[in-house]
């Protein structure tokens, strides 16, 4: 998949994360802000590599603001900024790209 | 070296600090020792005023300079003016190298910081400390050592001598002209005076500051015009709207209640459960509910509690007014019910000695059955930290929770399992400021572990109905849901000590690290 557009998914609500994404210089540029950086952080830097890497993406620049999210909503936030990013909104392959 | 808890207490500590390593709840028992008086300048002269202008005049009269050790109390709580009116004062005649000595210090104290980065605070003691001097302590900016001891630990320090205190500052919501203080009866009421009558009876110099001015005597005197030197009348000596809150409402949170729930079917499932039992508690929202479910189990089988000790809040003095509790011996009040139920005539005062001092002749937490206390992390080994927070950083106070802890018949932690993603049952904990010796049981929403120390009440509990698990299954299913955390990067400098209650070593806090990606 490409990013076509700036996207954004999730909140600042505490234990979500909000997911921008853009497109990139023709590699992933990854950045953090998390409330548990310092428990969590390789744990999300993964989460986020693993879940563009099934969506087939590798060239964006992804931030998360992360307010203490566990892993699936870091998944699902993740994949709603990139799906909104490409103007998908119907056919979603639930249970393919989408785990 | 090694302690008691497994943690490595560099020597170099110990040799600065002239400390021991912890080695015990009960290392201590039976001690000997002379306690400490303050230098008294008399005052035989009835002619002679206590008023002083300003708190510029009062530390010219006390002769404030560099190096001295200044103390204050924390009753004033989130409202208090007066740490931050003294600091003021003090930093514009240039002094350095001071060492607070507080009973606790939070965000209303934010405005200390600079004085930290400059030199004019140089040593920290307390209780805890919330806010940003806790942020400015784990980032180094501290140039001594912050020393982090529990409400009895600080009474302990303060009588041993080994902390010897020059001036105390004692706000006060009343005083007449001759120093009698009392929490009561004035605009910024705090119901008690209870952490600072340490501080009257062994600081050198003891200066009153009040916002209002009684006629003489102001009687019954909660700290005597015998202690105090000098009286300051200021505008204001706090936000009343932030020293004693309205009550909390009782929690409506589902996992709050059950845990309440579990606590108190565990409770009255013990030995202890039986006419004239006593009881502590904290302010957390499952603390109150426990309170306010144990009372209806009370009045259904017509028990009564024998005395209600430690910080207080309206479910404890709703016991005393339903009669369901003998007395209250209050050391803090947390809600405007409480600061009002100060009148009541069961309801006694008592000093922060009184309450849980290792070093007197016997303090009432030793005659403590229950207490239900809060916890940052708690783990595998029952160790409980509720100082620094799992991110690394000063974020909390010890209080009275190793005192009671160490003391109780039966001390139960309650806390959510995951507090957001942190997991709240963990292998290690980030710091040990309560050791798992003093910890029975930990009651969480996922499930209660007995301390397998405690084989009498993995007994009494054979037949009763509640999730039992052991400590690692109760962590093991928090890693499940939140992964396994990282341990947190420190630097090597250690920036503050966690002192035992008798004065050893627990455990060393140090300096954080910005989080880097490898």
């Amino acid at each position: 998949m490409i990013i076509q557009k700036p996207g954004i998914a999730g909140t600042l609500e505490s234990s979500d994360a909000q997911v921008t994404v853009e497109p990139g210089d023709g590699k992933i540029e990854f950045e953090l802000e998390s409330a548990v950086i310092n428990q969590y952080g390789l744990q999300i830097r993964k989460i986020t590599y693993d879940t563009l890497k099934r969506l087939g993406i590798d060239n964006v620049k992804i931030k998360i603001v992360d307010k203490g999210a566990l892993d699936c909503t870091l998944k699902a936030r993740i994949e709603g900024a990139v799906y909104r990013s490409c103007n998908q909104y119907n056919d979603l392959p639930w249970g393919g790209a989408i785990q | 070296m090694i302690n008691a808890v497994g943690r490595d207490i560099p020597e170099e500590i110990l040799k600065i600090t002239g400390k021991e390593i912890f080695q015990g709840n009960h290392y201590k028992d039976g001690y000997t020792y002379k306690m400490d008086g303050p230098m008294t300048h008399v005052v035989m002269d009835g002619r002679e005023s206590k008023l002083v202008p300003s708190i510029a005049d009062v530390l010219v009269k006390c002769g404030i300079r560099d190096g001295m050790t200044i103390s204050f109390h924390h009753h004033f709580r989130e409202g208090d003016y007066v740490v931050q009116m003294v600091m003021d004062e003090i930093h514009k005649m240039g002094i350095k190298d001071l060492t607070i000595c507080a009973s606790s210090l939070g965000k209303a104290q934010n405005g200390i910081v600079p004085y930290i980065e400059d030199g004019t605070i140089t040593n920290i003691q307390s209780s805890g400390v919330r806010g940003k001097i806790g942020e400015a302590i784990s980032a180094g900016k501290l140039k001594g050592l912050a020393i982090m001891r529990s409400h009895g630990g600080r009474v302990r320090a303060i009588e041993s001598g080994e902390t010897r205190i020059d001036i105390a500052f004692i706000g006060t919501p009343t005083c007449d002209d001759y120093g009698n203080c009392r929490g009561i009866g004035g605009k910024s009421d705090c119901g008690v005076l209870s952490y600072a009558i340490v501080d009257a009876d062994h600081a050198d110099k003891v200066v009153a500051i009040t916002d209002m001015l009684k006629p003489y005597p102001n009687f019954p005197a909660h700290i005597s015009e015998t202690k105090v030197d000098y009286v300051v009348v200021v505008d204001k000596v706090g936000d009343p709207s932030k020293i004693a809150t309205g009550a909390a409402k009782p929690t409506t949170d589902m996992r709050k209640l059950m845990m309440a729930d579990y606590c108190t079917q565990f409770l009255i499932h013990t030995p202890y459960f039986k006419e004239g039992f006593s009881y502590q508690t904290g302010v957390g929202g499952a603390s109150i509910a426990s309170t306010v479910s144990l009372a209806k189990v009370m009045q259904e089988r017509n028990i009564h509690m024998g005395f209600g000790v430690g910080g207080m809040s309206k479910p404890m003095c709703d016991l005393l007014v339903n009669g369901q509790v003998g007395c209250l011996l209050d050391t803090q009040d947390f809600d405007l019910d409480a600061v009002e139920d100060v009148k009541e005539l069961k309801h006694f005062r008592i000093s922060a000695g009184e309450y849980c001092d290792p070093y007197n002749k016997g303090a009432i937490v030793n005659k403590l059955d229950f207490v239900i206390l809060g916890a940052l992390e708690v783990d595998t080994h029952f160790n409980v930290n509720v100082v620094v927070g799992s991110n690394g950083v000063i974020t909390g106070a010890q209080g009275g929770h190793p005192d009671t802890a160490a003391c109780a018949k039966c001390s139960i932690i309650i806390a959510p399992l995951l507090q957001g993603r942190i997991p709240a049952v963990c292998t290690d904990v980030t710091t040990v400021t309560t050791p798992g010796e003093s910890v029975d049981v930990v009651v969480t929403d996922y499930g209660i572990a007995i301390n397998p120390a405690r084989q009498d009440l993995i007994d009494c509990m054979k037949d009763v109905d509640l999730p039992f698990k052991t400590i690692e299954e109760l962590r093991d299913i928090a890693y499940r849901i939140s992964g396994k955390p990282e341990r947190v990067q420190f630097s090597d400098r250690v920036v503050g000590i966690i002192e035992a209650r008798d004065g050893t070593v627990m455990d060393v806090v140090r300096q954080t690290k910005p989080f880097e990606f490898s």
